[in-house]
């Protein structure tokens, strides 16, 4: 890549530029023009464009559905909902921590003024910061399509990097968070150079307790460790059925290294992510059963 | 100030300030949101111009730096980067400043690592940190003066 070379002061005017009001346009849209480019908050879109990594001849613009509902069946995020918007919401930080500490490492202020929960989950990054937490939370996301809307568990939502289930003309419009049971648990952990890097690994727990505190569920997801944010579901399985030991807490940290599947890239070799892996999963599973412990 | 303007739809919000309104004091820098120099206010929201569409301002209230003093009568946060001779060369301090405004606007009584945080996206080249950090903490311990708004 060139950066040098490319103006970043510009965007040259190469699009078609649409602002649809409703997703329902949106969808319409999308299926008339294939190649069209997302546009959210902006904050990857134009920089990959100014970088002249991909030149969008349409540019679709979404800035709804912006919303945080508490519902029956948990919490439904509108997928254009800012990022500070999510940080903010005092139910958020008292029911999803594990999101909450995701979303305020990304970035400035600034760029969570900017982007978007669902940028963030359809930019497909293995390295998405709030991909980790949604999975063990078992969020879904809902998706639009020009023949209605369809569930997808996120789990099974990204297949590479940049790589999603969404069609072209797909457009995902809201995730849905179940409520946690009492005595949860959940935790996140990221490693970077700066704070305004990219995580070179990431991790978030969620723990559930019975009444005599044994384990009685636990998700484990990671990111930046393989092509898109996977779930370390062997060593889950370890922390199920017992309370948290000194014995169990290590060998559940110490599964994550096998489940893994890191690369040597700018941020960090894939044998520092493999050694590492077991000190952050080991501090995030002690800090979600604190948590659960606690709730 | 109310201001009409035709824009096209690939003009950034950074370049409309700077070249069709002439207020140069927002900076351009990195172009790609890792410096924070071109932030300004947007409906009271600290955004970075570079990276936002300058349709997106359409209706809304656009802050930058020269928005913040009384004429020559300094803001409590410029009065505070001089006094603590936060400046070297200066190209980060609109950006800086912009931020600052957001935060004492969010907390008015930030911690050292509250500020630390809040400006972890505004880059200082020169590293003038230390002064910088000091300044921001000195205007959220002045009395606040009432900001006029361009």
């Amino acid at each position: 890549m060139y950066t040098n070379q490319i103006n970043t002061r510009i965007l040259y005017p190469s699009f078609e530029y649409f602002e649809p009001k409703t997703p329902e346009e949106t969808a319409a849209l999308l299926a008339k023009y294939k190649d069209a480019a997302i546009l959210a908050g902006g904050t990857d879109l134009f920089i990959k464009m100014k970088q002249g990594l991909i030149e969008p001849k349409v540019i679709i613009r979404v800035k709804q559905p912006s919303f945080i509902e508490e519902r029956p069946d948990g919490f439904h995020i509108g997928a254009a909902t800012k990022l500070r918007t999510i940080e903010k919401s005092e139910a958020v930080i008292a029911k999803f921590q594990a999101l909450f500490e995701a979303i305020r490492v990304i970035g400035s202020v600034q760029i969570r003024h900017m982007a978007t929960l669902g940028g963030n989950i359809c930019n497909a990054s293995p390295a998405a910061d709030t991909a980790p937490p949604l999975l063990v939370m078992g969020a879904e996301v809902k998706i639009l399509g020009a023949n209605g809307t369809r569930t997808v568990a996120l789990k099974d939502f990204f297949l590479g990097p940049g790589k999603t289930v969404l069609s072209k003309s797909e457009i995902l419009t809201e995730v849905h968070i179940p409520t946690p049971r009492p005595h949860t648990g959940t935790s996140f952990i990221r490693l970077s150079r700066a704070s305004m890097d990219i995580a070179k690994i990431s991790i978030a727990v969620m723990l559930q307790l019975d009444t005599n505190k044994r384990i009685s569920d636990a998700r484990i997801a990671l990111g930046s460790v393989a092509p898109t944010p996977i779930m370390a579901n062997k060593s889950a399985d370890l922390l199920k059925g017992n309370r948290l030991t000194r014995e169990t807490l290590n060998q559940a940290s110490q599964s994550v290294a096998g489940e893994i599947r890191p690369i040597t890239d700018i941020r960090g070799t894939a044998e520092y992510r493999k050694e590492v892996s077991h000190v952050i999963a080991r501090d995030a599973i002690e800090l979600a059963n604190r948590r659960a412990e606690g709730s | 100030m109310r201001r009409k303007l035709d824009v096209e739809p690939n003009e950034l919000l950074m370049n409309c300030i700077r070249d069709k309104l002439h207020l140069t004091g927002t900076k351009y820098v990195c172009g790609i949101g890792e410096c924070g120099a071109c932030t300004v206010l947007l409906d009271g929201e600290p955004v970075l111009s570079c990276l936002t569409l300058a349709l997106d301002a359409d209706g809304k209230d656009v802050v930058t730096i020269e928005g913040i003093s009384k004429g020559y009568e300094l803001d409590r946060v410029q009065q505070a980067f001089v006094d603590e001779g936060a400046v070297q060369c200066g190209y980060c301090i609109p950006g800086l400043i912009m931020t600052t405004e957001s935060l004492l606007q969010e907390n008015p009584t930030p911690t050292e690592s509250d500020v630390r945080d809040y400006l972890r996206g505004n880059l200082c080249r020169c590293t003038g940190y230390m002064n910088i950090i000091k300044a921001i903490c000195r205007a959220a311990s002045e009395p606040r003066r009432k900001a006029s708004s361009e």
